[in-house]
């Protein structure tokens, strides 16, 4: 047994933090939350760079040809840099296509993706929380009409994985005739969200394969576990560095036996989560039978923590943690964001007993 | 990253299994035997084929194997699964023995190890007293070299099962003027069955007796029965070895607590059906089974690292606080599913046929848990500044 990053993944983890205290410091990323258009191409140009793009993609066109773990290493990164940048709309459209796309979507699409070439992002959500496969309705064919919600960079995409009734899937060109593109007033500005209404849209579905939607799926909620788990240790981080420098009635308020339990409780909530999204990880490639249900209870879990851990976080810090100059009032949106995208933890945690067996 | 083990592990684990076929249960004449006979003559096989009691050396009635995380672990699973009998439970064997073997003399290990391998030397702690609890270096029990022995006065409290003990570990203050204070301490062993200490069983909140009070008065004990110097008594009892148990202890408890509370589920009815049906149940086992699943995966982890001669890092310093919290969480769970046994007192001998009152015990004593052997407040002053780096107090 050896639950233990090699030292590749770890070089892999540095590497691309490095890359973003450099390019996307704090003032880099409070700078693009600000902009109108919250996005910044050369952040995701640089990780395309350091061949984030075409990690999962295999050798065979032109990618890494790596892991589902591999991914959510990189994920639990971004996470804990808040970086504003569409690797989970790149990561499933990417999956999808490997594992349900034809041999002409794949020798078009996956070199592109790995390249950089394009920005892909999912179109799942109609509305009233429907993320999960079996609550699509947008019916299948090769001419789409309906509405799709919550399109994370959806105005800055270009290529579009739509999900259809019965867990299909087609991919629709940004410019097609027929789509109008609506930014939504999303609260987490490091992954803006716009709203798609499709009226008689020329789709190219995919063929599709067993359990392809359920794979996209579970690679989602992965993949948002592991941005959760880097955003709340980033979280508690920071309120532990702040309470060394902080001083009040004369002493750093970190000497407080009253913040510093607190900062223990949100600590212990956290860093103990760390081998389950490692553990969800590596069961979406290797062990089948537990790869739903760690999928599900790595979302709920950290999803839920996450959240919780960044208000609490906020507290700590007090006044200034209030304000919009602070670094936790991004990650507070962002974990919100995690929060609810393709599913509540409730929802999660449902389908994890179930998936239990009991 | 993989979650199987090697074939040599794997070898490892069929030659396990092989042993556990031919020796648990006994069998024919042996299988009549008592039941503490029988488990004694099975550990001593294990211990002969170097199943137990692995980072003790042979002379003192150990197994002597090299330290193998994996192993231990191996073992561990394979014993569980067919209930074999593993190492005796207590702080003779897990805190003694690793103690004396790092500072002990000579004849104090052979003396003293041999025999509490083997059940025979049953140990007491006697750390906390009235006044010194948390506040440990605080302790005020005298210990006094006169004509060649220590002369023992004062008191100690919340020994665990003291009344069947033969022996006691103690911590006792010989340097009155040493500063700081925990420079005047030293750590002793003290035989029980003598006129000068009293023993009294106090009644628990469970209504069992499990802790007594332990008075010293003019106690004796021979002036080499101090394991290290006048003086380093703080030293020594922090002093644990290289445990092959480590961090994997505590998770696997909470994992088996767990499967017990979801069977407790299974068992009970709320409005006429199983209430493992119940969506609100399903909604909070769901929910603790997130906190037990990190637990279990984060000794995975700390498990690969220390064979990796790796550090863990802050997650190490949490271990107790997070099992000690998943037990208010099932206590919790159980509460709601145990109805209205809630009302029941809870059985004192374990027997078969206990209802679901045998919960109560869980329920009340995941607050021993709490408080024993540091307790949560402690915990979380240790994390915060020996883990997260905050300014001491
Ligand atoms: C079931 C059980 C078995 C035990 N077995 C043994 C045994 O075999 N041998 C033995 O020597 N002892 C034993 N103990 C005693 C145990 O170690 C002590 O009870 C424990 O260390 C707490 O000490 P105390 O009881 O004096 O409580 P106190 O130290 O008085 O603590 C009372 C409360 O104050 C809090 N507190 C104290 N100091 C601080 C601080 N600095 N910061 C924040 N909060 C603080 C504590 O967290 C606790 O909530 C046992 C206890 C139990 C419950």
């Amino acid at each position: 047994m050896n639950f233990l990053l090699s030292q590749e993944q770890v070089e892999i983890q540095r590497a691309i933090a490095g890359f973003l205290s450099k390019s996307c410091p704090s003032t880099t990323l409070h700078e693009i939350y600000d902009r109108e258009e919250p996005y910044e191409p050369s952040i995701w140009q640089g990780l395309i760079e350091l061949g984030v793009g075409a990690l999962i993609v295999p050798e065979a066109f032109g990618g890494l040809g790596m892991e589902m773990i591999d991914l959510a290493l990189i994920s639990e990164v971004l996470g804990a840099n808040a970086a504003p940048v569409p690797l989970l709309g790149h990561a499933l459209v990417t999956l999808a296509i490997m594992h349900g796309g034809s041999d002409d979507q794949k020798a078009n699409w996956l070199p592109k993706l790995a390249a950089g070439e394009v920005v892909a992002t999912v179109a799942f959500d109609e509305g009233g929380q429907t993320w999960l496969p079996e609550q699509w309705r947008l019916s299948s064919s090769t001419r789409l009409s309906g509405r799709k919600r919550f399109v994370p960079h959806g105005m800055q995409a270009n290529l579009i994985l739509v999900g259809l009734s019965g867990g299909g899937f087609a991919l629709v060109d940004a410019s097609a005739e027929g789509l109008s593109r609506c930014a939504q007033d999303g609260i987490d500005r490091t992954r803006p969200v716009a709203e798609f209404v499709f009226d008689q849209v020329v789709a190219d579905p995919l063929p599709g394969a067993e359990g392809l939607a359920e794979k996209v799926r579970d690679a989602a909620l992965v993949l948002l576990a592991a941005d959760s788990f880097g955003g709340a240790s980033r979280a508690v981080e920071s309120a532990v560095s702040y309470a060394t420098i902080r001083e009040q009635f004369g002493q750093p308020i970190g000497r407080f036996q009253g913040l510093k339990h607190q900062l223990v409780n949100t600590a212990v909530e956290v860093e103990p989560s760390r081998g389950l999204y490692w553990f969800a990880a590596h069961a979406f490639d290797h062990i089948a039978g537990k790869a739903e249900h760690a999928a599900a209870l790595a979302k709920a879990h950290l999803c839920d923590r996450y959240l919780q851990t960044a208000r609490d976080t906020v507290e700590a810090h007090g006044g200034i943690g209030y304000t919009w100059e602070c670094d936790v009032q991004i990650y507070v949106k962002r974990a919100m964001f995690n929060f609810a995208f393709m599913g509540q933890p409730a929802v999660h945690f449902d389908r994890a007993a179930d998936l239990a067996g009991w | 990253m993989d979650l199987k083990y090697s074939a040599e592990y794997e070898a490892f684990r069929e030659e396990v299994k092989a042993f556990l076929e031919n020796n648990w249960p006994l069998k024919g004449e042996e299988a009549k035997l008592r039941r503490h006979q029988q488990q004694a003559l099975f550990r001593q096989r294990a211990v002969e084929v170097g199943y137990l009691y692995r980072s003790v050396p042979r002379q003192f009635g150990g197994s002597e194997q090299p330290a193998d995380v994996l192993k231990g672990q191996i073992i561990r699973e394979e014993f569980g699964r067919v209930r074999a009998p593993v190492e005796l439970p207590g702080v003779g064997t897990a805190m003694l023995v690793p103690t004396l073997l790092q500072c002990g003399s000579d004849w104090q290990k052979e003396y003293f190890i041999p025999k509490t391998l083997s059940g025979e030397y049953l140990w007491a702690q006697g750390y906390s007293e009235p006044n010194a609890g948390s506040d440990l270096a605080s302790v005020k029990t005298r210990a006094e070299l006169k004509d060649g022995k220590w002369l023992i006065n004062g008191q100690k409290i919340w020994s665990t099962l003291a009344q069947y003990a033969r022996f006691m570990f103690v911590m006792v203050r010989s340097e009155p003027n040493a500063e700081p204070r925990h420079a005047g301490l030293s750590y002793i062993l003290v035989d029980l069955k003598q006129p000068g200490v009293t023993i009294r069983p106090l009644k628990q909140i469970t209504g069992g007796e499990e802790f007594c009070e332990v008075f010293f008065d003019n106690a004796e004990t021979p002036e080499d029965w101090i394991v290290g110097k006048p003086g380093e008594g703080w030293a020594v009892s922090k002093a644990t070895l290289s445990h092959e148990r480590s961090a994997l202890g505590g998770a696997s408890g909470s994992v088996s607590l767990f499967e017990k509370l979801v069977a407790l589920a299974k068992s009970v009815e709320i409005n006429g059906e199983p209430a493992i049906v119940d969506p609100t149940i399903r909604r909070r086992l769901a929910v603790l089974d997130g906190y037990v699943s990190s637990h279990l995966y984060s000794s995975y982890r700390q498990l690969s690292m220390s064979v990796n001669q790796q550090d863990p890092g802050l997650v190490t310093s949490m271990n107790k606080l997070i099992s000690t919290n998943i037990g208010h969480d099932v206590a919790r769970l159980a509460r709601d599913l145990i109805g209205d046994d809630l009302m029941l007192s809870p059985p004192q001998d374990r027997k078969k046929e206990d209802g679901n009152e045998k919960w109560i015990n869980q329920f009340i004593g995941s607050l021993g848990i709490a408080i024993a052997g540091g307790t949560s407040n402690i915990q979380r002053n240790v994390i915060a500044e020996r883990g997260l780096g905050l300014p001491r107090e």
